[in-house]
């Protein structure tokens, strides 16, 4: 299990803080970074319960988009049918990205290395052009919500609130990895990732443990999924795609793989980097590709590590 | 003969035209150390392996304590009190070394799903843990990395892990490789105290620790039992003298 302070992490919930702080404080806040951070916090969520598979549990999931579409995709379906309580909309979408997981992962798990990683590619493709199909909610255009989940009521994800709500969220999603990572369980899910075979030898069952890790994350991506098509009115099958598996490994391994926080500065660079560098240049790609090779290769322990003794 | 703890029937496996394991049978009383000697490439290792499931035998029967655990994952196995060290060491690399062992404890005491509390600070299983370390002789690095220790130092993290498990039968491939003279003299006196409490299955290739630890003896050569009985009847075995242990031993 990787050592880390909880310096970073609070001065980062600090940070991010900082809006509904200024806000309450009567400093008038508005425009690109508010909603540039909301979406920053979303997707930390996603990337943090990543984290659990990928950093903890050493299993390269490249289909992790395939929970946070089925999230989003479970908010619209709800929505046609006029449901929008989020009493009932959470815990749809997390039952169903729990037996997603159950069941994909059953089978991913049967395999090793670069086959693990096209077996999650492939069953998150599926999810992908699953909800493509589906003509009612939009297909391939996606669909636009009537409104927002309430929560018991509350217009807790209105526009106005969504910021502090999913600032909660990912909070109380920080506590609970963190207790888990450190409980016996996330102890020998961080043995497995080191030695399978050893696991196995002292009487524990690799295969269950990573399969209830595979469910827990995807639980807990189910729940930004659910947020990120509030924040933005609207579900499309890109919540699914390749490109937001892969986003999201990069958030982990930019971040700091392992240290459940470095998801925040992991998608906190990603997200700048698409919105940002995307306004800045069409040409973004270019400064972007190579950044990440850099960091890569010269921030061993992610942004969450600089500064930090290792070993 | 007592009644046998381990007991191993008829056991067959091949790779390809290779007969690694040709028909062997096998009996461990309780309590008692059998050693498995023979030279290079005879099966030691890949019996082990079957014994504990990790390689599927093509057939017999292995059962502990009466009941067949042939089909049983080695989870199972060790569940039901079988433990092991690898020839190549098999430890938790970026672990301390007092975390190897608590996590031995946590696989023979408890399960892997409770996911409250900090495992590191569980007070009682850090003291089971420590407790078998000292008796290896490996407190004194308790804190450092696994990955840390030298070859010798790993294969005594190895028995200590083994040895938390309070195990009914251990399987011990080739412990003392790699251990300085001190150590191994350490371990020789460890294994010999374990006699009566747990059942031991040593592949040893250091001859005077097998004749001295073991109660039986049986010889592998290419996949079969040649020869099997005590010390003495092994040493004065003529096959055995020209398969494996040499004539000046
Ligand atoms: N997976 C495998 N595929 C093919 N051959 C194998 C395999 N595993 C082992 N063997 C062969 O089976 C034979 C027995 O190997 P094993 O490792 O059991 O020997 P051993 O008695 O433990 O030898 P050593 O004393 O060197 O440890 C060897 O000839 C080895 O090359
Ligand atoms: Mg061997």
């Amino acid at each position: 299990m990787r050592r880390s302070g909880l310096l970073l992490p609070l001065v980062l919930f600090g940070v991010l803080a900082l809006v509904p702080g200024l806000r309450a404080a009567g400093v008038p806040l508005g425009g690109f970074w508010p909603l540039l951070l909301e979406r920053v916090i979303v997707f930390a969520i996603a990337a943090m319960s990543l984290d659990l598979i990928l950093g903890i549990g050493g299993l390269v999931s490249f289909g992790h988009a395939a929970p946070l579409a089925i999230g989003a995709y479970t908010v619209a379906i709800l929505n046609e049918a006029n449901v929008t309580e989020a009493a009932l909309v959470v815990p749809c979408a997390m039952v169903a990205a729990g037996v997603f997981a159950l069941l994909t992962g059953a089978v991913a798990l049967r395999t090793r290395g670069i086959n693990f990683i096209m077996i999650t590619l492939a069953f998150a493709q599926m999810v992908f052009f699953a909800v493509s199909s589906l003509a009612d909610y939009g297909g391939e255009d996606g669909y636009t919500l009537f409104s927002r989940t309430r929560v018991l009521g509350h217009d807790w994800l209105g526009a106005n609130n969504f910021y502090v709500s999913a600032l909660v969220v990912l909070f109380g999603v920080w506590l609970l990895l963190r207790m888990i990572s450190l409980s016996r369980f996330g102890r020998a899910l961080a043995a497995c990732r080191q030695n399978r075979v050893r696991v196995r030898a002292l009487g524990l069952d690799p295969f269950a443990i990573e399969l209830v890790a595979m469910v827990i994350a995807a639980m807990i991506c189910a729940v930004a999924g659910v947020l990120m098509a509030n924040e933005a009115e609207f579900v499309s099958p890109a919540y699914g795609g390749w490109q937001r598996s892969g986003d999201l490994m990069v958030m982990v391994i930019l971040g700091g793989i392992g240290s459940l926080h470095g998801a925040i500065l992991g998608a906190f660079v990603v997200v700048l980097a698409e919105e940002g560098l995307g306004r800045l240049t069409q040409h973004w790609p270019l400064i972007y590709g190579p950044g990440l090779i850099l960091a890569v290769l010269y921030l061993r322990g992610g942004l969450a590590g600089i500064g930090v003794r290792r070993g | 003969m007592a009644e046998a703890l381990l007991e191993i029937v008829g056991l067959r496996k091949s790779y390809g035209a290779l007969r690694v394991t040709d028909g062997v049978d096998l009996r461990v009383a309780a309590g008692t150390i059998h050693a498995v000697i023979g030279p290079n490439g005879a099966g030691k290792t890949t019996l082990i392996g079957q014994i504990f499931g990790a390689i599927r035998p093509d057939s017999g029967q292995i059962r502990l304590a009466g009941r067949d655990i042939t089909g049983l994952s080695p989870h199972r196995r060790a569940r039901l009190g079988l433990a092991r060290s690898f020839q190549i060491t098999s430890v938790l690399p970026e672990f301390s070394v007092l975390e190897n062992v608590a996590l031995a404890v946590q696989g023979s005491h408890g399960s892997a799903f409770r996911f409250v509390w900090p495992a590191r600070s569980e007070a009682k299983w850090n003291g089971l843990a420590l407790a078998g370390l000292e008796r290896v002789g490996l407190a004194g690095r308790a804190g450092d990395l696994a990955s840390a220790l030298s070859h010798g130092e790993k294969r005594q993290l190895e028995l200590a892990m083994a040895l938390v498990a309070e195990p009914r039968a251990m399987l011990l491939d080739e412990p003392l490789a790699g251990a300085g003279p001190e150590e191994a003299a350490r371990l020789i006196a460890l294994l010999g105290g374990l006699r009566g409490s747990c059942a031991i299955l040593l592949v040893e290739h250091d001859m005077d620790a097998v004749f001295q630890l073991a109660d039986t003896i049986s010889v592998l050569a290419q996949g079969r039992v040649i020869a099997s009985g005590t010390p003495d009847a092994i040493r004065a075995d003529p096959v055995v003298r020209a398969a494996y242990l040499g004539e000046d031993f």
